[in-house]
């Protein structure tokens, strides 16, 4: 039987800088040109000072447990084998917030405010998702 | 403060079948409910010259021009009013005060505003299921399929993070969330419209039902429906002369705050109640009961902290004990709300609102209706409309 798959994402020219960068380890955010602004997911202009100038820079990868949910809903059969999984915000070290999953965790142990740091997980020849791990 | 005497009244109320009922389409169900709600008001369609349309998620290209599509399938005639409208769960409230702020300005006479949706299909297995669709995902709305990849589906994980914050700051438990969704369904038992009708609900079966998006059980997020419900909004004047009593809108406003309401932990209430309670020149002690939106029990907590019930975090506490419950000294959400009547967005809030200061409600008939504090909440905590429903004019 053939394994379902997770959706992998499309590498949107929006999102193909985050995803090189993946790609060779590094996690990357977009700052704004006009007031340094860190902001991730990217967008088209900044919401404080509405430049339209952005580049992409790396940030250290260490961060907290913002917010987090357990998922058990399975809402597409690629995660019908992972239900519970951990689904995260993210306050990075240099500000930002980002959505993504903690793994190697145990439900006892994720907790708001939790220090994590990210880890790389290859899921097509092309896409690797940022995900986030209790910091060692 | 000054009184200011309200000038506006819904004098129409049309709520169809709700819930697992199917065959008509979304516009279909908007007819319908505008038509139950002009024969509920008195009024005829040919004296109809204002319809405010929120397409529900299943509308489709027809959401494009949705107040249209409604005229055309009734055959209404030189409207001078028409518009579909869109702010999520405040969008019902928001037509409303167009529909006010039009008859004020002499744009029109008798307004129908209307939300339907038929998102329940027959071989799909019903049930609270997330009600907001992908559209209002806040701050991470840029994401492509990033999310998806996460598996980070809908919004009960958007709330749920929420929640899982604000138990972090503040010490709110599922207990407290519980409270709320067993208050709803007690109040539900009194609403023979309720999908949840005859099945009342205790604490710990709340504790043992499914987790969907941890912290939120199944019975913490609302109900899918399929159905109509429709105000007609008029003068004041003109309502009293028509068959059911008044409704009168004694005050209005809307807040939508912007930023992450991850950090504020905040809806835009505080700021749409400076409106409507200045309009109205009435305190939060004035209300003698609430209809809040509650696409979620948080939703309740939140929005019960930021209209000043209680102070910021303590929501939890405010709600225990059964005070927002039958019997309780501050009633919420009378007919069950959308987590034990039916899901109707913005509209279910106002529909029991409009029975309630009529005085209709049955066996769930608050026993003091002078003025009924009414919320609406779209988004993740990004739009909000508030209504003050009144017995009399001032």
């Amino acid at each position: 039987m053939e394994a379902i798959i997770k959706p992998v994402p499309r590498v949107t020219p929006e999102l193909a800088p985050f995803f090189a960068a993946a790609r060779r380890r590094e996690l990357v955010v977009q700052r704004c040109a006009g007031c340094d602004l860190l902001r991730f997911p990217p967008r088209e202009l900044c919401s404080r000072c509405w430049s339209r100038d952005a580049a992409w820079t790396p940030v250290c990868g260490r961060g907290e447990v913002f917010s987090f949910y357990w998922m058990h809903q399975v809402y597409h059969p690629g995660f019908a084998g992972e239900v519970p999984y951990a689904v995260a915000v993210v306050q990075l070290e240099e500000g930002p917030h980002v959505l993504s999953n903690v793994v190697g965790c145990t439900h006892a142990q994720l907790r708001v405010g939790m220090p994590v740091e990210v880890t790389f997980e290859d899921v097509s020849d092309t896409v690797t998702l940022p995900k986030f791990r209790p910091a060692g | 403060m000054a009184q200011r005497t309200a000038k506006t009244a819904i004098a129409g109320l049309g709520i169809t079948e709700q819930g697992k009922v199917y065959g008509p389409s979304a516009v279909g169900f908007a007819v319908e409910a505008v038509r139950l709600a002009l024969e509920d008001s008195g009024l005829q369609a040919s004296e109809l010259d204002g319809l405010l349309v929120n397409p529900g998620l299943s509308w489709g290209q027809a959401a494009t021009m949705g107040s249209f599509a409604v005229q055309q399938a009734m055959g209404l005639r030189d409207l001078r009013l028409s518009a579909a409208m869109n702010l999520g769960g405040a969008s019902a409230g928001a037509m409303i005060m167009q529909a006010a702020l039009a008859i004020e300005a002499g744009l029109a006479t008798n307004v129908a505003c209307v939300f339907s949706d038929a998102p329940l299909k027959p071989p799909r297995p019903a049930g609270a299921k997330d009600g907001g669709g992908s559209g209002s995902s806040g701050a991470y709305a840029f994401a492509g399929d990033l999310n998806a990849a996460y598996g980070a589906f809908g919004v009960n994980g958007l709330y749920a993070l929420l929640a899982q914050r604000h138990m972090h700051r503040f010490g709110t438990t599922n207990d407290h969330l519980g409270a709320i969704a067993v208050a709803e369904r007690a109040w539900a038992q009194g609403n023979p419209q309720a999908q949840f009708a005859g099945k009342p609900l205790t604490l710990s079966e709340y504790h043992a039902s499914r987790w969907v998006a941890e912290p939120f059980h199944l019975l913490d997020c609302c109900l899918v429906s399929n159905g109509g419900l429709a105000v007609i909004v008029t003068s004041a004047e003109r309502a009293r002369a028509l068959r059911q009593p008044p409704v009168y809108l004694r005050g209005m406003g809307q807040g939508h705050p912007g930023g992450d309401p991850l950090e504020t932990l905040s809806s835009g209430a505080a700021i749409a109640a400076k409106s409507a309670f200045g309009m109205a020149g009435v305190s939060l002690s004035d209300v003698s009961f609430c209809e809040l939106y509650d696409c979620y029990t948080f939703t309740v907590l939140v929005t019960l902290e930021d209209y000043g019930f209680c102070k910021k975090g303590e929501g939890g506490p405010f709600v225990e004990g059964g005070r927002t419950a039958p019997g309780g000294s501050l009633p919420v959400n009378t007919g069950g709300g959308q987590l034990s009547s039916f899901y109707m967005w913005g509209m279910t809030p106002i529909g029991e609102g409009v029975i309630q200061v009529r005085g209709q409600g049955g066996a769930r008939q608050v026993p003091n209706n002078d003025l009924g504090l009414v919320s609406g909440n779209g988004g993740v905590l990004s739009t909000h409309a508030t209504l003050l429903l009144g017995k009399h004019p001032s």
